[in-house]
Parts: C-alpha cells; structure tokens; sequence
C-alpha cells in the first residue's frame, strides 16, 4: 500500500496537467527505509513526447546524488499517461528497475477527472496496490516511526 | 588505476550489498570487466551487444558517457564512476 500526504497527490496531478499533452514525469523521495514519500522533485521529460517520457540523465544524477547525501530514497517515481489508463505500459515495465520504489501513474486523458494508481514492479511483475490519501503523515498508521524500536 | 563505482540498488546483489565498489581500468569497458571479474553476471545488466544497455546510465564524474565515447570512455585514477537504472517509460 502507498500512503501519501494529500498536498503530493495535488501536485503530481498539478504537474501531469500542467504539461499535458506531454507526459509529465517526477521523483518523490524520502528518508531510507521509511516508505514514507515527503520530498518531491519535478523531473525534466527529456522525450518532451506525449508517449514517452525519460528523466535526463544529467537532471538524474544531481538529484539521485542529493538523495544519497541526505539518506533518501526515491520512494515514488510518477509519471503521467495522457490518451490511455494508469496502467504501466509494456516499456514502463521494462525500464522500471528501483525495487523499492511505488511506480505512480496519473492518466489525465480526461479533462475533468483523473486517475491515479500505484504500483509495485519487479523483475517485470506488476502488482497494483491501494493509495491511502491522508493529509498528514503524523496520524497515519504506517512507515518506520510506527515500528518498535527492538532491543 | 583505481576508480570509485557507485552501484544502484538493483544491481547490489552482485556486490553482497556494497554501495560501492574499488575497481581498475582505463576505460567504462575495462571498468565493467574489471568489476564483473570480480562480481559475475553484473556485466550483463550493463552491456549488450559491445555497447552500454539502454536500461541503465553510466557516468564518468559528472558525464553521462553516452555523450563522452560510451564503453570507450576514458576513466583516470580517482574518478567516480556512477551507475544508474535510466528511469524512462511510455505509453505502449
């Protein structure tokens, strides 16, 4: 299950309308081990394509080196499907490499509505999960502060 | 020649966990041989067909080496060499 803070949903729903039709990629990290998306980070679609997206490669290293220096993860790697559902493509599947990560899809081929699903993908297996939208992390029941410290 | 390289998740199976590895060589190619001497299989993850896999980005400090000769990229003592899964997808 992904649990997230309500303002992030907005702004990857923001971001994927925003550069519609093009597909609008991103990173949301957080502290190692936490599960807990908080930092997120607008990617540069380097394809600049309504079927295809890639962070560039250069944008990448300075981000995933800034997560390093500050004991993050990517704990969400979003982007957006602009004509089809939120469900990941066959090269989405074959490019998703970040075990821990939850691979969020936003489809905004409706103008009035979207939709936005989670996914776990590994060594090409997708699992979608539920999206628990809570608006603070502080009350939800999840990630690593709700686990007892072991002696 | 000994280079520092920085090894994603995903491929730290082949390194027994380790972040990072000492490798030698003058050249990505020679890099990647060297690690995977001591680390088997984790070639095959990079490479394909004698040139680097679409799937993953290797820099030389901060060069993306695909901009730079790719495998043939000169790598000189004291350089970082960084792998990353390229985070890309699509529609289809």
């Amino acid at each position: 299950m992904l649990v997230i803070q309500r303002d992030l949903v907005d702004r990857m729903v923001a971001h994927a309308r925003r550069d519609h039709p093009d597909e609008a990629c991103g990173v949301i990290a957080g502290p190692e081990g936490s599960d807990r998306p908080e930092r997120m980070v607008e990617m540069v679609n380097a394809e600049r394509s309504p079927t295809f997206y890639r962070f560039d490669s250069g944008e990448q290293l300075r981000v995933w080196r800034e997560m390093d220096a500050a004991d993050e993860e990517p704990v969400v790697i979003y982007h957006s499907h602009t004509a089809t559902e939120a469900y990941p493509s066959r090269t989405d599947i074959s490019y998703a490499s970040e075990p821990y990560a939850h691979y969020v899809l936003v489809s905004t081929r409706d103008p009035n509505s979207y939709e936005l699903r989670s996914y776990r993908i590994v060594d090409g297996v997708v699992t979608e999960e539920p999206v628990d939208v809570v608006e603070s992390y502080m009350f939800a029941h999840t990630g690593g502060d709700d686990v007892p410290d072991g002696e | 020649m000994a280079v520092n390289v920085s090894i994603p998740t995903i491929l730290r199976s082949y390194t027994g966990g380790q972040k990072s590895v000492e490798a030698s060589g003058s050249t990505v190619a020679e890099v990647i041989n060297d690690i995977d001497s001591r680390n088997g299989g984790i070639k095959d993850r990079l490479v394909k067909e004698d040139g680097l896999h679409r799937f993953v980005n290797v820099y030389v400090n901060d060069e993306d080496v695909r901009f730079v000769g790719g495998l043939e990229a000169s790598v000189a003592d004291g350089d970082s060499v960084t792998i990353l899964p390229a985070v890309a997808g699509g529609m289809r």
